[in-house]
């Protein structure tokens, strides 16, 4: 008995003995394959896994470089870049934005107005990592959001450089604006090849000399190797190349001038172009009404841009540049010009004017403006009374192949080359033009009767201010060409140099001094007693060359009177003027358009009057001008 | 005299396993100072624990298994009544009902089972020994299956398998038919291979799996294919590797872990801190780990094989083989061969629950061996 139960014992412990060699033996293959793994790992593709480690832990961070100031030509800034803090959601962090801004509603004020633009954004956005929700934060606020950051994770206080434009709307069709870059921006700067110098940047310019100089005030943005942790956050850096800020630019826009011509308008819309004929510098580019483009530096919220973009006098429209108008009487100098290059009239020849004009065999009856017409018209006074009926015979004896080539050389139905984008370039008419134009064969031919209203600068004719401005301007050089442009010169961050952008003559227009100096005669007896412009030029200290022109904006019946009282005002005619001064060595050409202004002595020809008066003589006007839009005599 | 009271205190302590524990845990201590380094008060707490988990050891050695015998059934009693209690009325922290309150102290009762199970299940088999039959593998399979099946619920699903593991190493051990264990484990095999061929299929969303959390459900998905949520649950897995993988032969050094250091290793003291050793000691390091955990293991199959009885057996026996389980899970789950379940790296994570507990598993071997000649007398 006893011996048996030992035997029962000793195999028992033979067969738990045997049992714990089982598991030792699953110990140490357990433990195999835990060696393999490590062997696995850490030699066989400890490559893989070294550089998944660096990148894990090296970040290369962009530095965004300052964007470059633009200023006047005497060096008063008009955009600037000024330090202001941020309340920005990441969006990877906040599962739940619209929560999270409630919650910060209770914390600092956030109008409707900054959710708007938040969802806007956030629309347009779609690669951002974090959106400001609120910016220019008052020290007040900074200090209140600290003290409850902890509860906000994933929303940060950030200290970022905002584009300030000190003058406000002032000149903000010439600066134009920046905005943060869409997805439609970066398409194109991938198209450029450019995008990786955009690492990090939120803004680029949109419009205005921010857009079209946006390589100079770029700059180029740096980097950093910076050391991270998994959280995202800068440890050390380990090297970094610093960032170049943009460059500087001066423009040739004198903003005192630009100023006076912007309050010059009143409540008028239009636009003015004043170039300086020597250089082709813009001194003033004025299109009223403007707008406020410090509004569009943070991202413009939905109910301002809605307003802006919906407002029916379309304060967005840069109309000295893009606005096509009919030229009206002021395409008259151009015509007088072209008329005596062509051998079309001789400064003698005098018509009869009885008030219209008729094509031969035609009954339909070409009106002069004033009904009766003007009597004996030679060159001269065709130009200082404005006389229709004059430039009607001028225009129908000229083939309108002839008359494009002439006026092209003036920079008629073309862009001038401004540097800023978005140029129309009007319409001069051709036969080609109108073949183009036009599907019907019958619509596709140029008529004789085509080429009377052209005369007037109406009919096909369409002119933008700037084109006014310009041919203006060459007549004034005498026919030396200079780009308009309205950057003066790039200063250079990096080295301080100044790039002048201009001036260079592009070309020389082949005129005849004599015939310039007729047509020049004609315009400076226009501001003079009995010519058109007489009340604007009344006991001016200087002489200046003007000439008035009215467009109409709605096409007359034959034999209708036009009278302006009953006209709605949106259908009142455009008062135009052109102008240069002084007449004998010009330093200002002006194109000058006021929409709905009645006729060109009206409103426009004052205009002039009050920006001349202050650039030749530093004047400033004491009221707002006399402008009656009813006056009648063009 | 002095060396008199230093041998009576000593007496019952076995060397083997106390300098292998003090190397493992001087590792530890070097290793933690290295991973809580935006945190020093865990390296004072951690030596602390440590002063406690010795008291523990020293204590449990000095109690001899016949004694330890007669607590079997009633530890084992209080702890399945504890775990009902938690079902009860247990705290919820993390989605889990784990803690009980006591007084001021909070415990987790299922942290105690790791002990008693193995405890109840060797002096069930021990009063069964003469006359063991199919009959009382039933028996243990419901003492086992019980309170395993409460901590599952909790949900804690990696006490569960650990709790699960020491009882069935101890069912294992005192003969458990092999006709039984291959079919089981052989099933267990298909079901894992099985689980990785169709991985795609079943770790869709919309797929329920029968008997499991989706957390649980989530935890294989990810360790099946951690770049399918890279942010989220994979980030353990997929930054433990690389702090693994990018250690090499020699490893980055120590406190020169770039994973460790730049916080992109998650609970980096506890559960994951095998990848910050990993990182600084490398290969070599790994291995030597390795060895000295073979050598604590292997000293206590040594231990179990010459103890007297059959209860000291199978408790010395499935103590050992359960400090193995916990070794083997974390260090395969950090280096992403395991699920990842939390099991601490026993003797190296922070904490001091898991240290006393494996005091006390230390303890008990040693009691077992030094008691190896007192019964046979």
């Amino acid at each position: 008995m006893r011996r048996a139960q030992f035997r029962d014992l000793e195999s028992e412990l033979s067969r738990f003995q045997y049992r714990l060699g089982v598991a030792g033996a699953v110990v140490v293959a357990a433990f195999g394959l835990l060696a393999l793994r490590f062997l696995y790992l850490q030699l066989v593709q400890h490559d893989y896994y070294r550089t998944k480690a660096e990148d894990n832990r090296i970040s290369v961070v962009p530095l965004v470089p300052n964007r470059g100031l633009i200023m006047d030509r005497s060096g008063v800034v008009l955009a600037r870049n000024e330090s202001q803090y941020t309340l920005e959601i990441s969006l990877q962090q906040v599962a739940n934005a619209e929560a999270t801004i409630n919650a910060l509603a209770t914390v600092i004020d956030i109008q409707q107005r900054d959710r708007n633009r938040f969802r806007k954004l956030r629309a347009e956005i779609k690669g951002a990592d974090s959106l400001p929700i609120r910016t220019r934060l008052t020290d007040d606020e900074v200090a209140r959001f600290a003290a409850n950051a902890y509860r906000f994770p994933g929303v940060e206080i950030k200290a970022r450089l905002f584009r300030y434009y000190p003058m406000g709307e002032v000149a903000s069709h010439v600066l134009g604006y920046i905005g943060r870059i869409s997805d439609k921006d970066v398409e194109r700067l991938e198209a450029d090849s450019v995008a990786a110098n955009y690492k990090g940047s939120d803004f680029i310019g949109k419009s205005g000399v921010e857009a079209s100089y946006e390589r100079e005030l770029h700059g180029t943005t740096g980097s950093a190797r910076v050391e991270i942790d998994a959280g995202g956050r800068g440890i050390r850096t380990l090297e970094s190349t610093p960032p170049v800020s943009g460059n500087n630019l001066a423009l040739t826009l004198d903003i005192k001038l630009q100023e006076v011509a912007e309050a010059a308008f009143g409540k008028f819309r239009g636009a003015l172009v004043a170039i300086e004929p020597a250089t082709g510098g813009i001194l003033a580019l004025v299109s009223k009404p403007g707008y406020d483009p410090n509004l569009f530096v943070d991202g413009i919220d939905a109910a301002a841009w809605d307003a802006l973009n919906n407002d029916p006098d379309k304060p967005l429209n840069n109309r000295a540049v893009t606005g096509a108008y009919p030229p009206g009487s002021t395409f008259k100098p151009f015509m007088a010009l072209m008329a005596l290059h062509l051998g079309k009239r001789s400064p003698d020849y005098t018509i009869s004017d009885p008030g219209f004009f008729t094509l031969p065999g035609v009954a339909h009856r070409y009106r002069d403006w004033k009904v009766g017409g003007h009597g004996a018209v030679n060159l001269h006074r065709s130009i200082v009374i404005s006389c229709d009926t004059y430039y009607y015979g001028v225009a129908a004896e000229t083939d309108i192949d002839q008359l494009h080539a002439f006026l092209s050389q003036l920079g008629f139905g073309q862009p001038t080359g401004i540097d800023i984008d978005g140029e129309k370039p009007g319409l001069l008419p051709s036969r080609e033009w109108k073949r183009k134009r036009f599907k019907r064969p019958d619509e596709q031919r140029w008529y004789q009767g085509d080429s009377v209203s052209v005369g007037i600068g109406q009919g096909y004719n369409l002119a933008t201010p700037l084109q006014l401005a310009f041919a203006t301007s060459i007549v004034a050089n005498d026919g030396v060409v200079y780009r308009p442009h309205l950057v003066r010169h790039v200063t250079d961050a990096k080295t301080g140099e100044n790039r002048a952008v201009e001036p260079r003559p592009i070309r020389t227009v082949d005129l005849n001094p004599k015939w310039v100096k007729l047509v020049k005669a004609a315009m400076v007896d226009v501001t003079k007693p009995g010519g058109t412009a007489a009340r604007a030029g009344l006991n001016a200290a200087y002489t200046f060359a003007g000439k008035t022109g009215t467009a109409q904006v709605i096409a007359m019946k034959q034999d209708t009177k036009y009278d302006e009282k009953k006209v709605a005002e949106r259908h009142r005619d455009h008062s135009l003027f052109i102008a240069f001064a002084p007449a004998d060595a010009p330093k200002i050409a002006l194109g000058i358009l006021v929409e709905n202004g009645g006729h060109g002595s009206a409103t426009a020809a004052p205009i002039a009057r009050l920006v001349l008066d202050y650039y030749l003589l530093g004047k400033l006007p004491e009221k707002a001008p006399e402008m009656n839009p009813d006056a009648q005599d063009d | 005299m002095l060396a008199r009271l230093w041998d009576r205190l000593t007496a019952n302590l076995d060397g083997t396993l106390v300098l292998l524990a003090v190397i493992v845990l001087t590792i530890g201590l070097f290793t933690l100072y290295s991973a809580s380094y935006e945190n020093p008060g865990r390296l004072n707490a951690q030596v602390a624990n440590i002063a406690i988990a010795f008291v523990a050891m020293w204590l449990a050695a000095q109690i001899a298994p016949q004694t330890l015998m007669r607590f079997a059934a009633p530890v084992y009693a209080v702890g399945l009544v504890l775990l009902i209690a938690v079902a009860l009325f247990g705290d919820v922290a993390n989605g889990a009902r784990r803690w009980l309150h006591v007084g001021v102290v909070r415990f987790q009762p299922s942290e105690m089972m790791k002990i008693a199970m193995p405890l109840m299940l060797a002096w069930y088999f021990q009063k069964r020994e003469a006359s063991l039959k199919v009959g009382d593998y039933v028996v243990a399979a419901v003492l086992l299956l019980v309170p395993t099946t409460l901590i599952a619920k909790q949900p804690d699903l990696g006490t569960a398998i650990l709790v699960l593991a020491a009882g069935f190493y101890v069912i294992f051990l005192a003969g458990l038919s092999w006709r039984l264990i291959v079919p089981v484990v052989g099933l267990a095999a298909v079901g894992i291979i099985a689980l990785i061929a169709l991985e795609t299929q079943i770790c869709q969303p919309d797929v329920v799996w029968p008997g499991l959390k989706s957390y649980q459900k989530a935890r294989v998905c990810t360790l099946l294919d951690p770049t399918t949520d890279p942010l989220g649950r994979g980030f353990h897995i997929i930054q433990a590797t690389i702090a693994v993988g990018s250690g090499g032969f020699l490893g980055k050094g120590w406190l020169e872990g770039t994973q460790t250091h730049l916080e992109f290793i998650p609970e980096r003291s506890t559960d994951f801190i095998f990848a910050v050793y990993s990182e600084e000691f490398g290969l070599l390091g790994n291995l030597a780990l390795l060895v000295l955990y073979l050598g604590l293991i292997g000293r206590g199959l040594v231990i179990a094989a010459g103890a007297p009885t059959f209860f000291a057996r199978l408790l010395a026996g499935a103590i050992t083989l359960t400090f193995f389980t916990y070794a083997f899970v974390n260090m395969g789950m950090v280096s992403g061969i395991v699920p990842v379940v939390g099991v601490p790296l026993p003797l190296v994570s922070y904490g001091g629950t898991a240290l006393v507990t494996l005091g006390v598993a230390l303890g008990i071997l040693m009691s077992v061996h030094k008691h190896r000649k007192l019964v046979q007398s």
